[in-house]
């Protein structure tokens, strides 16, 4: 250890750097875990609406403007969930076919 | 020859040594063979019979089994080690009187074997007999 | 302008481009060059066949009737597919690595390879999928119609564009779906043509959907106002039919044979997972995006009664644009063919695997060897399947002549194909599920949504309106839209609860309650864990199977070229010198598997079955003859228990043997020494008797002598028996210790005293009798006789010129400590062992006694509870007597 250190002053960075991407992706992991929770959460939100002809009840507009902000939602984390685990994934060097996400 | 200036001296005396360490039974036999005319030495050791022995130069030896220090089969067999004494008759005498101690010392070249307790009459008639067998051999 | 010769040319037109990509695809596959037809954009599109012509007009169509309900069939799909790290990603990893070739394979894959589950699937996949084709069927005679209305020439015949339609399709179907046999095999040209049409079916819905909102209603704003302006203009969603379609499409989702074969089949790549997980619902929400303002604008222009399912093709009719009539009529044609092509190439593989060819097994059993091409045989399967299951839909579309709206019947397709779910979820993520489970529920599931969704919905034919209204027999909890006497849901959400609840209760009942094979075990192991080790289960012995059989058999299933490669690989990695490899059980494994991506896992295995023989075995065999090697092995440990145990117990009797030898050596030896003790006095004493008896002339002197030599010898043989006597009392535990209380010093006076009496020798006794105030609470007696022992040992056998005695006492430890310690010369280290053992002597000094004294004095102390042992280091001879003090505490 205090070899490399002396050859290289850099040489415990690499290894912290190593560290933080597998934290990183794991926690990724979860966040795509968690993703389909929250989509059924938002999903569900408009169960809670008023009837129509009660007071405060939704417009078609408003209600396709949540549905769609939502579904625009879920789709930008797992774009960039999906982004974000190909990137580490591929800084991993791996093969496409080892599964390198399961735990 | 040897044998004749044995005999010759047999009739000035006939010596018997009793290796006995129970002094009463010793003094019995003393007594017994005396009258009939032997010289008894007597000694109570096992450790130094054999040489006790050599140097008393006996007609007949009476040796006990149960001796302090060496049993009276060591002895024997010492003693059918040695030259001069291989055909000096040995009465042995044991108080333990059991069929295995009888063939040990037979095969160790015991001349008579007597269990204790024994009658007079029998130690001397042994006496007599082994005297005689040497003699005339 | 738009006739109706010119829209059938534009069809043939359409066709005949989709055609020529297929057929450009497949060819670029098999030269090689199809890299990029494995991309995950492919796969994305591929998966779009979800978007059927239901969606393309009849999501329309359900909004203009009741709004917004018509995204829960989109979100429940993006759900399915943005929690992909859950479940898909199993699903797909399953699938490959057990080389599945539909949905009806998996479940019996799963289910120990199960024929009969797979049957079940199949049949539920049919007749969940005919209508479906029917739907597709109905709406492109539909849109056609549309056409001929306008056109007045008036040549179009419904029946006939139909028929030719079915046939046009199966064609399709029949040419790019059976290319190859592998159904495992990624078909390319298929994919890419369903590409195709998913790009032309968005690129229509978005294109009308911007003609209405910024040619028709003039941009967002004035969109928007219109929307809420319009009948439908509040949010008026059922929740119980909200919740239910989300969950009911995502199950369908997941379950649909045609979803499964792109999904799953298709796959080329797990990562293309990772982007279909964001790019399909992206596609999805473009779909749904202008669904709404298509409807609401339909509604607002086109005169009352017109059908919403067709305002995508209407609307731009009804403003004249006809060349985006003509656009979006392609858009629903591609949706209807793409789905069509893709069910009938699902359901086909199903079929010919799962129903055809075991029954054609069944019928080539006996005659030993697997005569006739069974590749042939398969392919003339599969055609057939799919013409048969164009010409159900066809038939189905006739009967019941096209009336229901679009949307209902893909729900009640969707509530029937979902069935499948709790045998699928259960078989991928418990291992408990069992074959009876997923037999039990699926039927439960099945009926009810026979009885209580496709029946009532068929109308009187099939179910008359009393049982509706009254139930059967007029039992009224059995009514089929209020099952237990729940009235009032909707019919859709009615069915979906009690189907899939029953079914789900039903299955993990049945699966508890059941136990499974060894196979389906394994097979559990197998997908449960399926990330734990990808590989597949050891199916074969392979030692009696032949090579050159099998070899036969492979060719005749994958062709002969392809078989020939096969068998030449497996050669070279097993690195033998014949071209035929060595059918070891895991080339058998991986030629099932090869073969089961041809005619399923279940056939496969039957086949291989077949050829290795009645003298081979099969897995369950297998599994079973390891269950009764387990078993033989469990039998043959508790032998070895058993005999370890006799060998033990051996074990025991010779060492009892040993003891009982060496018991009887030492009364050997006891008696013995006995012996010799007894003859010893005796002697004396018949010499001396006989000496006086016969005897004359013996002085008065040793008369006297000899009589008293006599006596004491006779005091000897008394003693001797007396010690006799007392050791065995005190051995046998048989002696009564008479306990009393006195002081040591008491004790130590008349042991003393009785011990010096009568001899003549000398002994000087040294005592501090001030030590000696010691009360004691024990047999004074015996402890007495051992004081007296000790004494008169002292006495005897001190060889010093002034023999003295020093007797100590004191309190150690809570036990009194009496030393008798002599000035002698003491008893030589070797010979201290010995001194308590009986008839031990020390010397040659014969006069004391038998040489007992000793191990009386130990007998008694042990009985007294206490302890006497030699106590080196004195001097001269020394014993330490120890009397323990709780005597003496008893005694206060």
């Amino acid at each position: 250890m205090s070899n490399s250190e002396d050859r290289q002053p850099q040489g415990v960075r690499p290894s912290l750097f190593l560290e933080r991407q597998s934290y990183r992706r794991r926690r990724l992991t979860d966040a795509a875990r968690l993703l389909p929770i929250l989509g059924a959460a938002l999903i569900a939100i408009p169960l809670l609406w008023p009837e129509p002809g009660e007071t405060g009840a939704v417009t078609l507009s408003s209600a396709i403007l949540y549905i769609f902000t939502c579904w625009g939602l879920m789709i930008l984390i797992s774009l960039i969930f999906g982004f974000a685990a190909r990137r580490t994934a591929a800084r991993d060097d791996t093969d496409p076919d080892t599964d390198r996400w399961q735990r | 020859m040897g044998i004749l200036s044995r005999g010759g001296m047999k009739h000035m005396s006939r010596k018997v040594l009793l290796i006995e360490d129970e002094p009463n039974i010793a003094e019995a036999i003393r007594f017994l063979l005396t009258r009939e005319g032997w010289q008894v030495e007597t000694h109570a050791e096992g450790t130094d019979a054999v040489e006790v022995i050599q140097g008393a130069n006996p007609d007949l030896v009476i040796l006990d089994v149960m001796l302090p220090g060496k049993s009276g089969m060591d002895i024997l067999r010492d003693l059918r080690e040695l030259d001069d004494l291989r055909g000096l008759p040995v009465l042995m005498l044991t108080a333990r009187g059991q069929l295995r101690d009888r063939e040990m010392a037979e095969s160790a070249g015991v001349s008579r074997f007597m269990t204790k307790p024994f009658s007079n009459a029998e130690v001397l008639t042994a006496v007599r007999d082994l005297h005689a067998q040497a003699t005339q051999s | 302008m738009a006739t109706l010769n010119l829209l059938i040319l534009v069809c043939l037109g359409y066709v005949v481009l989709l055609f020529g990509v297929a057929f450009a695809a497949d060819r670029m596959a098999a030269a090689g060059r199809g890299a990029w037809l494995r991309s995950p954009l492919f796969y994305t599109l591929s998966l779009s066949i979800y978007c059927t012509a239901w969606t393309f007009y009849g999501a329309v169509g359900n909004a203009a009737r009741s709004g917004l309900e018509f995204v829960t069939i989109y979100l429940g799909p993006t759900l399915v597919m943005i929690s992909w790290w859950w479940g898909l990603r199993k699903l797909v990893r399953v699938g490959r690595s057990q080389r599945v070739t539909s949905i009806a394979d998996l479940i019996s894959s799963r289910y120990g390879k199960s024929n009969t589950l797979a049957i079940c699937v199949t049949i539920l996949a049919v007749l969940g999928g005919t209508p479906y084709i029917a739907l597709q069927l109905q709406s492109i005679t539909l849109s056609f119609s549309i056409f001929a209305e306008a056109d007045p020439s008036g040549l179009y015949r419904e029946g006939s564009s139909v028929f030719w339609v079915a046939a046009g399709l199966a064609m399709f179907a029949i040419l790019f779906g059976t290319r190859n046999l592998d159904a495992n095999e990624r078909h390319h040209g298929v994919v890419t043509a369903i590409a195709l049409e998913s790009v032309v079916k968005l690129f229509a819905l978005l294109a009308v959907g911007i003609f209405v909102v910024w040619g028709v209603a003039g941009g967002v704003g004035p969109m928007m106002d219109r929307i809420d302006a319009s009948e439908i203009g509040q949010w008026n969603v059922d929740a119980g039919r909200w919740t239910t379609f989300i969950f009911l499409s995502a199950a369908a989702f997941v379950c649909l044979p045609r979803m499964f074969q792109v999904m799953v089949v298709e796959n080329a790549d797990e990562g293309h997972l990772r982007t279909a997980a964001w790019a399909f619902p992206l596609y999805l929400l473009l779909m749904s995006l202008f669904v709404v303002p298509i409807a609401v604008v339909g509604l607002d222009l086109l005169p009352e009664g017109s059908n919403p399912d067709l305002f995508v093709l209407t609307v731009p009719l009804s403003q004249g644009n006809e060349w985006l009539a003509m656009l979006s009529f392609i858009g629903g044609f591609s949706s209807a063919t793409s789905m069509v092509i893709v069910t009938a190439m699902a359901l086909s593989t199903m079929v010919s695997n799962h129903l055809v060819m075991p029954i054609w097994l069944s019928t080539q059993e006996g005659s030993g060897s697997l005569s006739g091409d069974v590749r042939h045989v398969v392919l003339v399967a599969r055609r057939v399947s799919i013409a048969a299951i164009m010409a159900l839909g066809f038939f189905y579309y006739r009967l019941s002549g096209g009336g229901a709206a679009l949307a209902s019947i893909g729900l009640v397709a969707f509530a029937g194909i979902s069935q499948i779910l709790p045998a699928l979820v259960g078989g991928l993520f418990w291992r408990g599920a069992t074959r009876t489970g997923a037999l039990v529920g699926l039927s439960v599931g099945f009926l009810l949504w026979i009885y209580t969704l496709l029946l009532p919905g068929m109308g009187g034919a099939l179910m008359s309106s009393s049982v509706l209204q009254d139930g059967p027999f007029g039992i009224g909890w059995l009514r089929p839209q209020a099952l237990f006497g729940i009235e009032g849901m909707d019919p859709m959400v009615h069915t979906v609860m009690w189907s899939l609840s029953l079914n789900t209760v039903a299955f993990c009942v049945a699966s508890l309650l059941s136990f499974p094979s060894p196979l389906e075990r394994l097979q559990g192991a197998q997908f449960v864990n399926v990330f734990d080790h990808s590989v597949a289960p050891r199916g074969w012995t392979g030692s009696v199977a032949q090579s050159e059989d099998l070899m036969i058999m492979t060719q005749r299933i994958l062709g002969a070229g392809p078989a020939q490669e096969f068998f030449q690989a497996e050669a070279e990695q097993q690195g033998g010198r014949s071209s035929l490899p060595e059918p070891t059980p895991a080339f058998l494994e991986r030629l099932e598997r090869e073969l089961s991506g041809s005619v399923g896992a279940a056939t496969a295995h039957a086949m291989i079955g077949q050829i290795v023989g009645g003298s081979s075995v099969s897995v369950e065999d297998l599994l079973a003859v390891a269950d009764e090697s387990a078993q033989l092995l469990e039998y043959s440990s508790q032998l070895e228990v058993k005999s370890a145990e006799l060998s033990r117990t051996a074990r025991q009797l010779r060492e009892a043997n040993t003891k009982l030898t060496q018991i009887s050596q030492q009364k050997d030896n006891f008696l013995s020494q006995v012996s010799h003790e007894l003859r010893t006095p005796m002697t004396s004493i018949r010499a001396f008797s006989e000496i006086m008896r016969d005897t004359d002339g013996l002085t008065d002197e040793e008369q006297t002598r000899y009589a008293a030599i006599i006596h004491d010898e006779a005091l000897r043989l008394t003693r001797l028996l007396d010690d006799l006597l007392d050791l065995s009392v005190l051995e046998s535990g048989q002696v009564s210790l008479n306990m009393g209380g006195d002081t040591l010093r008491s004790v130590l006076d008349r042991a003393v005293s009785s011990a010096l009496a009568g001899t003549s020798k000398t002994l000087t006794v040294r005592r501090s009798k001030a030590s000696e105030r010691i009360p004691l609470h024990t047999d004074l007696d015996r402890l007495g006789q051992v004081f007296i022992n000790l004494i008169s040992n002292a006495q005897k056998y001190c060889d010093a010129d002034d023999p003295v005695l020093t007797i100590s006492a004191h309190d150690v430890g809570g036990q009194v400590v009496i030393d008798f310690a002599d000035n002698g010369s003491g008893i030589p280290a070797e010979a201290r062992s010995m001194v308590f053992e009986k008839f031990a002597r020390v010397g040659g000094d014969k006069a004391g006694g038998a040489g007992l004294g000793l191990a009386i004095c130990r007998e008694i102390m042990q009985r007294l509870g206490g302890d006497i042992s030699y106590l080196p280091g004195q001097g001269g001879a020394a014993f330490r007597v120890q009397v323990p003090l709780a005597y003496r505490q008893a005694a206060q």
